[in-house]
């Protein structure tokens, strides 16, 4: 008879050491070993011939000389006040907007009120690297000052959440007012000196009609989303018309034509501004895909929902409005975002067809003829510039989708 | 008794299909009327500023010359040749890159489920950098910071003899233009079919009869011999020779126009699929990795045999989008100098000022284009689904 | 309630029709000053484009804006250049003032459509004047401003020396100008296999020539000598001697407004007059108390030249005083006083062997 130990054996307790953990990851077998020496030893090339040239060839001085044209552009210097005021209403909104969403209802949401451990590590590196930009000290309090309003509009956002019981509401009136007074801002007129819109260039026009675009394309692509989905028939050819039309022509096609036909198609007593045109033009094109992503979270409401809201007795509209689309749009949040930062990154295509936002400006910075072939340093910093912009808005896409429980329930 | 009340005729302003046809007799009301709306207008304003409709000016004298060129054009030709070779080079762009970035997308797709940290820390750093800067920036980068700054045709570099980079572009070897060549590549083709087709033979013999599968082996063994010696003789390589006064003669030559607007096409939707793929493997119930496992397979089988063909088909309809976004972007080549179907038609809108006309024109190509990939997608799709009872 | 809730989905589609039309008047500046969106009144009968722009108050120029010597734009957002020194001299006639101008850099792919859309009231834009250009495009050129010529400059250190030396070679040229057809015509009478790089804006193309990308880049012999000031070492880069076609540059208009093209046109030509007459910036004052009636009938002391044309009666003078004449514009941003240094050439008064030419001011 075999006796067994009747001790339970215990698992093998896992090597957790620097060593092992270089062995499993890094050379496991021989072709990973193979691969890691390969990339190891072209990365270390590039890294160290990157370094090399970041710190001896690049000839840095064309970015600080030219930050402020990066910026805002040929906006008057006399009229920056302006400028910072709506960074600094945005920054406030935008924090109060953060604050509210942060604080969710669901169980693997956020809770507190007060920031997390990274957030802060993030804020404080943020700080840091603004006290060290070649900048005017008085630029430097302003920067600080708006990333204490946005701190500051957060912690109230989430207070808000648990005091006020319509806080969603007050801020989307606040969103709604403020653009504007921003509006105001920026072209003037009503007392306050007015800038054509030749002169919003750089970083602000790329804001500007990021932000428009999406807000005018949601009703169009709500409206065109129902219609595909509809069992009118008229109604769905026109809406399928529209949306592969829009879907398959390229977006500098569409901006050209808006810069082009606008004026022809439109009475000649309308002058429509270049940069209304080009809104036109974005508007248009972001409405027809952001139709489809919409239809796709049509398409995902069990058609239960429908059947129950007729037994109920609502007709199409009112279910429209109240059963299906706060369901369809939760679930295509991720790829509303996604689009929203594809558009962000789009509108560098204003380049072609004439207007000067981040993309232009630097190509007009590197005309000067004291900045001549600085190429690599101009376009890495734009680069960088969209890089932290896009990766925030991804941050905070990510984490709307926990907070609002996409994909949960 | 119950008494049954005669239902009363539904007033009409209650009734669902009175409003049904109400509004879709509104709807194309409306679109009448702004249809209306802007063709008046553009009559109106066309008739003032004195331009007409039509196309008869494809027929007159171009007097401007393309760089490049897949058929031969000279500046006498007509507008409507000018448009061609713009439309032609557009599709040299599109298909190669389409190639290209399935090969890059995939394997870097792939890439990210490698169980070598490095390699998915490269992979990721790639996709994010990639992905969130605009495709415009990436061109002019590739163009004027990497391409302008390679060594001038004097002093070009030149990898294994026969491959020559300078900042006018790449020299490679290429096939030669005769008969010879072009039967020698028909024949390759062909073995290459028939290649497939007895590698599934073989296949089959082996799993029904339980044979050894030998003789086909050595069949297609033979095949390879064949299909060698048709490469390396039959195809007549051409290589770029560089005679005095550095003109190129044999090989083929890709200009950095064009070198720039592939690689930086490929490079920002091959992020894009790389993303796809992941989510396609991603997608693939956890069950199906441990139970080839279990059964003994290797990862590269198990990729390709298992998990691969189930992940095909969730990634086929975004991977459709992210194709013709290639070829939409394709039309950013205007920046940098390469003669696409729209660098070409605005240089024609320039000279003959007739906006309608080629604005018509190049929506038409893009959406026939557009079409045509959506249509082989959608076969494609077909095909890998699931066949349900 | 069923009902309004229909019209949810029509009111956004007249609310962006609503919205496209108030944009119109609320996203451009209110108030008269400044405002690009003034009314398209070249068509309307009886009123003129000058009328618009003298109740606007303020000029709108096309300009290029990257060219030295013609219309350049340096970091501070100050505009200098010969083309710019035409807007101010306009504005000067107009509004006594030769600050109110609002420049517009166009590239040159859009710089018709703009103007013939009427965003701009003319183009200063070293635009060359040919028959299809002011017969099939709807546009008025109204004067020469500037004889040039196409030219070629190349690289020394290629070893360039004469066009024949630019077989196998690139060419950098901007796209939608004359340029490129002069180029093409050319090249193939000579008989030369080239390779064009067309760029869509002025930037880029000499960018990629200071490149190296290409060997050669052409333009107008003008632009070839204001960009060569600005390459990096200007003395490795020659402007071949070689003149490929005419090319007359002059402020450009909308066809079918007589006013606006009559009032551009004399300005030109009171440049050049004012050269003939040898009157100055700087002695325009004392020449108005000439006794000569040729001086006095172009300074508005006698006779109502001015005021027939809609313009102040002393508009020479304050033009004249805001830039000088024809040769003091010149060698200020193209001569000698400029980093140019180009000599006037055929650009000299018609009596100095040149074809600066102004009909008589009577």
């Amino acid at each position: 008879m075999t006796t067994q130990s009747t001790l339970p054996v215990a698992p093998p307790t896992p090597v957790i050491n620097m060593g092992a953990w270089i062995k499993k990851n890094l050379f496991d077998g021989w072709f990973n070993s193979l691969l890691t020496v390969g990339i190891g030893l072209a990365f270390f090339n590039i890294a160290i011939g990157f370094i090399q040239w970041i710190t001896t060839q690049a000839k840095w001085d064309v970015i600080p000389a030219n930050l402020p044209l990066f910026m805002v552009g040929r906006f008057p210097a006399s009229q920056y006040w302006r400028t910072w005021i709506i960074a600094a209403i945005v920054i406030t909104l935008g924090g109060l907007t953060w604050g509210m969403l942060t604080l969710s209802k669901e169980p693997e949401g956020n809770h507190q009120i007060g920031f997390d451990r990274n957030t802060l590590i993030g804020i404080g590196i943020l700080a840091f690297v603004v006290v060290f930009l070649p900048l005017d000290p008085n630029s430097k309090m302003f920067i600080l000052g708006l990333i204490c309003l946005g701190l500051g509009g957060c912690f109230l956002g989430r207070l808000g959440v648990r005091k006020v019981s319509n806080i969603g509401t007050l801020i989307g009136v606040g969103w709604l007012v403020s653009f504007l007074v921003n509006l105001w801002l920026l072209s003037g007129g009503f007392g306050l000196q007015t800038v054509g819109t030749d002169l919003w260039n750089g970083l602000l026009l790329t804001v500007f009609m990021a932000s428009i675009s999406i807000t005018l394309s949601f009703p169009l692509g709500i409206i065109f989303a129902l219609g595909r989905q509809s069992s009118l028939p008229v109604v769905k050819f026109f809406s399928v018309a529209y949306i592969e039309i829009f879907r398959g022509l390229p977006l500098v096609g569409i901006l050209f034509a808006a810069q082009v036909m606008l004026p022809l198609i439109l009475p000649g007593d309308w002058r429509i501004d270049r940069v209304v045109r080009a809104i036109a033009g974005l508007t248009i094109f972001t409405s027809a895909y952001l139709a489809e992503a919409i239809r796709g979270g049509l398409q995902a409401i069990p058609k239960g929902q429908g059947e129950a809201a007729n037994a109920l007795g609502l007709n199409t509209p009112l279910s429209l409005y109240l059963i299906v689309m706060p369901q369809a749009l939760r679930a295509v949040i991720p790829a509303l975002m996604n689009l929203f930062l594809s558009l962000f990154k789009d509108t560098s295509l204003l380049a072609v067809v004439g207007l000067v936002e981040l993309t232009g400006i630097s190509r007009n910075i590197l005309a000067n003829p004291v900045f001549l072939g600085r190429f690599a340093e101009v376009y890495l910093f734009v680069g960088m510039i969209y890089l932290v912009c896009c990766s925030l808005m991804s941050q905070a896409s990510k984490q709307l989708e926990v907070n609002l429980g996409v994909g949960k329930r | 008794m119950s008494t049954t009340k005669v239902p009363t005729k539904v007033p009409l302003w209650r009734d669902d299909r009175f409003w049904k046809i109400t509004f879709q007799i509104l709807a194309i009301i409306t679109v009448l009327v702004i249809a209306d709306f802007f063709l008046f207008n553009l009559r109106l304003n066309m008739a003032k500023r004195g331009s007409l409709f039509g196309f008869d000016f494809l027929g007159s004298q171009a007097s401007f010359d393309i760089g490049e060129y897949l058929i031969p054009f000279q500046s006498q030709d007509a507008y409507g040749r000018a448009f061609l070779v713009g439309v032609l080079n557009s599709l040299k762009v599109m298909i190669i890159g389409v190639i290209l970035t399935t090969i890059l997308g995939v394997s870097v797709g792939i890439a990210r489920f490698s169980n070598n940290w490095l390699v998915q820390k490269t992979v990721s750093t790639y996709v994010d950098l990639f992905r969130n800067t605009p495709i415009l920036l990436q061109l002019l980068f590739w163009y004027f910071a990497v391409f302008s700054n390679l060594p001038k045709i004097e002093n070009q570099i030149a990898v294994l003899g026969s491959f020559y980079i300078s900042n006018r572009g790449l020299a490679l070897p290429w096939l030669g233009d005769s008969p010879t060549a072009w039967s020698s590549l028909l024949g390759l083709i062909a073995l290459a079919i028939a290649a497939f087709f007895v590698w599934q033979q073989r296949i089959k013999i082996m799993v029904e009869q339980g044979a050894s599968g030998q003789n086909l082996l050595l069949v297609l063994l033979g095949m390879g011999v064949v299909a060698l010696i048709l490469f390396i003789f039959g195809l007549q390589w051409t290589f770029p020779v560089f005679t005095a006064g550095n003109k190129l003669n044999g090989g083929l030559s890709l200009s950095a126009e064009y070198c720039s607007l592939l690689l930086g096409l490929v490079f920002y939707t091959g992020a894009f699929v790389s993303e796809i793929v992941r989510a396609g493997i991603q997608s693939v119930a956890k069950g199906q990795w441990e139970a080839a496992k279990a059964l003994g397979l290797n990862s590269g089988i198990l990729m390709r045999l298992v998990i691969f063909p189930q992940a095909l088909r969730v990634m086929i309809p975004p991977l459709t989008s992210e194709y013709l976004n290639l070829c939409k972007n394709s039309s950013l080549a205007i920046a940098i100098a390469y003669p696409d179907v729209y660098a070409v038609s605005s240089t024609i809108l320039n000279q003959t000022g007739r906006a309608i006309e080629i604005v018509l024109m190049i929506m038409a190509t893009y959406l026939l284009i557009n079409l045509i990939i959506a249509l082989a997608m959608n076969f494609l799709n077909s095909s890998v689904q699931i066949k349900e009872r | 309630m069923r009902k309004n809730h229909l019209l949810l989905a029509i009111v956004p589609i007249f609310a962006s029709l609503a919205a496209c039309s108030a944009t119109v008047n609320t996203t451009t500046p209110a108030g008269t000053a400044a405002s690009p969106g003034g009314k398209d009144a070249a068509s309307a009968p009886g009123k003129s484009r000058l009328d618009t722009v003298i109740s606007r108050g303020k000029l709108t120029c096309g300009v290029s804006g990257d060219l030295p010597g013609f219309s350049f734009v340096d970091q501070t957002g100050k505009y200098s250049g010969l083309d710019v020194d035409f807007c101010r001299a306009l504005a000067a006639a107009l509004f006594n003032d030769p600050e109110k101008v609002e420049y517009r850099n166009l590239t040159s792919k859009e710089r018709f459509e703009v103007l013939k859309a009427g965003d701009v009231d003319l183009l200063s834009r070293n635009s060359t004047w040919t028959t299809g250009r002011d017969t099939g495009l709807g546009l008025e050129f109204v004067a020469t401003m500037f004889y040039d010529g196409q030219g070629m400059m190349v690289n020394k250190t290629a070893g360039i020396t004469k066009l024949e030396d630019l077989a196998g070679k690139s060419v950098c040229v901007e796209t939608g100008t004359t340029t490129e057809l002069n180029l093409a015509d050319q090249m193939r009478k000579l008989n030369i296999d080239y390779k064009p790089l067309v760029f869509e804006n002025g930037d880029a193309t000499y960018a990629a020539y200071a490149q190296g990308r290409c060997e050669g880049v052409t333009s107008d012999r003008s632009q070839l000598a204001g960009r060569r000031t600005t390459l990096p070492k200007p003395e490795d880069h020659q402007v071949l001697e070689v003149v490929m076609s005419k090319e007359p540059l002059a402020p450009v208009v909308v066809n079918n407004d007589s006013r606006w093209a009559d009032v551009v046109k004399w300005t030109v030509f009171t440049l050049t007059n004012a050269d003939e007459l040898g009157i100055t910036a700087a002695n325009v004052d004392e020449k108005l108390k000439s006794t000569d009636p040729v001086i006095k009938r172009f300074l508005g002391v006698e006779g109502t030249l001015g005021k027939d044309m809609g313009l102040p009666n002393d508009f020479t003078v304050k033009i004249i005083k805001a830039v000088g004449n024809y040769g003091e514009v010149y060698e200020r941003n193209v001569g000698t006083g400029s980093k140019i240094n180009l000599p006037r050439g055929i650009n000299k008064l018609w009596n100095d062997g040149g074809l600066m030419y102004s009909p008589p001011f009577r």
